[in-house]
């Protein structure tokens, strides 16, 4: 996938804006400075504990403005349904999708519908754009992006992890398993005005989605040309999850999350930054988690339990579970 | 070549428990681990509970391990 | 988690590594044969852990690693088939044939579904008697059983329309085969502790007794491999040759005799084909004649097939006997990375160099 980006993408689209790869595009337009994103979701079921398709597609797209550090305004949604989609799953999404607007304080400003015969989409596909403004101060906006992380930078995560990926699993057929895990997925743009009113050195802000906090981890250290360094037991992930993780064999640092923000934050800024974050209620198990090196650059190293040291690559896929 | 997990014996109806380990629960087959009891751990590999965990053994050896002075 | 943490503890952990250090193991080359047990010694960084004359080599513990590529083809082909619907443990999702792999078909349609168990295989044969549902039964003696159960369940109840494709394969033969052949000097094997709990300590005793091999059967946690590593310094630096059970809390000296019938029961032993290594005498199991109705095999019309030769370059073979380290294959973490695997080495979660490339060698 991040060869297809790399060659296909940005090799034929590529301009200042793209190049900056970050989740959403960032300009300027007159005095304004917008942040610009898109995004399309697929999930296999499409209700899982804690949310559904269309909750997931709204927060999603508010989620990459909020990590521009943008104030998310409108979002457009649109849906390629597979012909014979029942009425009242439908109806549910958008009703679910209505509710998670409201929640994170975006008007949707526009869609559009395509109906696909059967078989040429599981059930429902929906992408949405998002557009936002940046905080500006006498006219210099707040910017943040995966390619400023610098070394001496703290890591910090807003909470735990494993939460939304493992939800999500817990109701695909043929891996069913029954706990109390539910979906983190919430919008975090209150969380990260939060940060960014108490805290004027935040680099980078990134969500962990899919690929996990291993592959958000890699993108900025990639991105920033630093090394990434953070330790296993600083990692908060809830013991129900944790547990679906090792039954299922997978590792909890590549799993979606859906509700939880990385920001990588200059030093002398970190102490505020994880205060404001554990004073709002989706932060309140924020933690350090670890630091940015000058090298080996586009690394990312996990220090375990034990004191020693591993590298954490980028994804290539899905997390599989397996028996072996 | 073989994940498996310890999981506690919630409940068993003839060849089927529901096991649980740390809030995860689900069904698994015990036809192959007889004389079993609620409060059991086996080890669940791909939805069979293959052995019994040995309380007594497990107590053994975390005490031999505490024994060690390093 | 209750039975897993406490094998966890960093401060265990430390004092066996002390302990390992003060045993003074000499130069010593250790062999674990289990998937489970190279991923466990990559996420904890094991090998960091132990002083540097004692290396731990993996051998060909990954089933979904020594699967022929014949077979991995034929099980595709069954999967591209319109009418079948294809279950299958998620390891072997990614898994190149010769052309593709359960993967991309089902990007090309094909109806391919992970399973966390083989009931849910069986399961899916009777929500939908349209079509037919093969299982690929992939794994060791852990998982056979299993299987086993699930082929007897479905010629009880008369399930039409559900079959298995089954490569299970053996690790005592493997082990001998190892031994016999060209393999490098092994001052000891890490056995497999899940695989044991069916098999038995027992049956291990001909290859410490026959071969003069050290032998220590372990648990997964990182406490466990390294109370087994140093069980297996004190055997080397003593001159023993015995069988030991690290893993006593799951393993038993005659396993699991219920698992053994039931495998039994449907299985028998036959010759196998392991990737990279050929053909090892009686270390595969196939299904009974009696069952053959439920034998995708014989269902679908398989016959023999020809080994297919590896990729120009790869070299898993040699990897899994142990002979060398994904390090020293040309194409590792160029040409042949998980995004884009040759073999299967890289492919599956537990091969060698995926391990490697995961966690970083050594």
């Amino acid at each position: 996938m991040a060869e297809l980006i790399d060659q296909l993408f940005l090799g034929k689209l590529g301009n200042p804006v793209l190049d900056q790869r970050d989740d959403s595009g960032v300009f300027q337009i007159g005095n304004s400075y917008v942040a610009f994103t898109t995004d399309s979701f697929v999930v296999d079921p499409l209700f899982f504990p804690g949310g559904d398709i269309g909750r997931l597609a709204v927060f999603g797209t508010v989620n990459d403005l909020a990590c521009a550090a943008a104030t998310p305004l409108y979002i457009t949604s649109s849906f390629i349904l597979e012909e014979g989609l029942d009425m009242a799953t439908l109806e549910a999404v958008v009703d679910s999708m209505r509710a998670a607007a409201d929640e994170a304080g975006v008007t949707v400003a526009a869609g559009d519908t395509k109906v696909v015969p059967n078989g040429a989409a599981d059930r429902m596909f929906i992408t949405t754009a998002g557009i936002g403004l940046l905080r500006t101060d006498s006219g210099r906006p707040y910017l943040v992006s995966g390619s400023l992380a610098r070394p001496g930078d703290a890591v910090l995560l807003s909470g735990t992890l494993a939460d939304h990926g493992m939800a999500v699993m817990s109701r695909r057929e043929g891996l069913a398993f029954e706990s109390e895990i539910v979906s983190d997925a919430a919008p975090i743009s209150g969380l990260v005005a939060a940060v960014l009113d108490a805290c004027p050195s935040v680099h980078a802000l990134r969500d962990p989605t899919r690929g996990g906090l291993a592959s958000a981890l890699n993108e900025i250290a990639r991105q920033s040309g630093v090394c990434m360094e953070v330790e296993e037991s600083a990692i908060p992930v809830g013991e129900p999850a944790r547990a679906a993780c090792e039954l299922l064999g997978i590792d909890p640092l590549y799993v979606a999350n859906e509700g939880k923000v990385v920001a990588i934050i200059a030093p002398e800024g970190a102490d505020a930054a994880l205060e404001a974050m554990r004073s709002h209620p989706l932060g309140r198990q924020a933690v350090r988690i670890g630091k940015v090196l000058e090298s080996p650059a586009g690394r990312v190293h996990l220090i375990t339990p034990y004191g020693n040291r591993r590298i954490l690559v980028l994804a290539h896929g899905e997390p599989l579970p397996r028996i072996c | 070549m073989c994940l498996a997990i310890p999981m506690r014996i919630v409940s068993l109806e003839g060849g089927e428990a529901v096991v649980e380990q740390s809030g995860v629960s689900r069904r698994a087959r015990v036809d192959l681990v007889p004389d079993l009891t609620v409060g059991d751990y086996v080890l669940v590999h791909a939805g069979f509970a293959i052995a019994k965990v040995q309380e007594e053994e497990a107590i053994e050896t975390l005490a031999l391990l505490q024994e060690m002075s390093f | 988690m209750r039975h897993i943490d406490e094998y966890r503890d960093p401060e265990q952990v430390r004092k066996l590594v002390a302990a390992i250090r003060e045993a003074s193991p000499p130069p010593m080359t250790i062999m674990e044969v289990c998937g489970t047990h190279t991923m466990a010694v990559g996420r904890y960084g094991i090998r960091q852990l132990l002083p540097q004359q004692v290396r731990l080599i993996s051998g060909p513990g990954c089933p979904v690693c020594v699967t022929p590529q014949s077979d991995i083809d034929a099980f595709l082909g069954l999967a591209a088939r319109p009418g079948v619907t294809v279950t299958t443990f998620g390891d072997m999702l990614r898994v190149p044939g010769s052309k593709s792999s359960l993967e991309a078909e089902r990007a090309r349609g094909a109806d391919v579904r992970i399973v966390y168990s083989p009931t849910d295989g069986l399961e899916t044969a009777r929500r939908n008697l349209a079509k037919e549902t093969v299982f690929f039964g992939v794994g060791f003696e852990t998982t056979a059983p299993g299987v086993a159960l699930t082929l007897a369940a479905a010629a009880r109840e008369n399930v039409p329309n559900f079959s298995l494709y089954c490569v299970h394969k053996l690790i005592p033969p493997a082990l001998s085969a190892l031994l016999s052949g060209e393999a490098p000097a092994v001052d000891g094997f890490l056995l497999p502790g899940h695989v044991s709990t069916i098999i038995g300590t027992s049956a291990y005793e001909p290859i410490a007794r026959d071969f003069h091999v050290p032998c220590v059967i372990s648990g997964f946690e990182p406490v466990d491999i390294l109370q087994s590593v140093l069980m297996l310094a004190r055997q080397v630096k003593e001159g023993r040759a015995e069988v030991e059970n690290q893993y006593r809390r799951a393993v038993t000296p005659n396993g699991n005799f219920a698992a053994q019938q039931a495998v039994e029961a449907v299985f028998e032993p036959c010759d196998s084909s392991w990737r990279g290594i050929g053909v090892i005498p009686a270390s595969g199991l196939k299904v009974r004649q009696e069952y053959e109705a439920y034998d995708a095999l014989h269902r679908f019309g398989i016959s023999e097939m020809a080994e297919i030769p590896e990729p120009a370059g790869c070299l898993c073979g040699e990897v899994l006997k142990g002979r060398a380290r994904p390090a020293d294959c040309p194409l590792f973490g160029s040409s042949c990375t998980p995004a884009e695997p040759v073999g299967p080495c890289m492919v599956s979660s537990e091969g060698t160099c995926a391990a490697w490339y995961h966690y970083g060698g050594e």
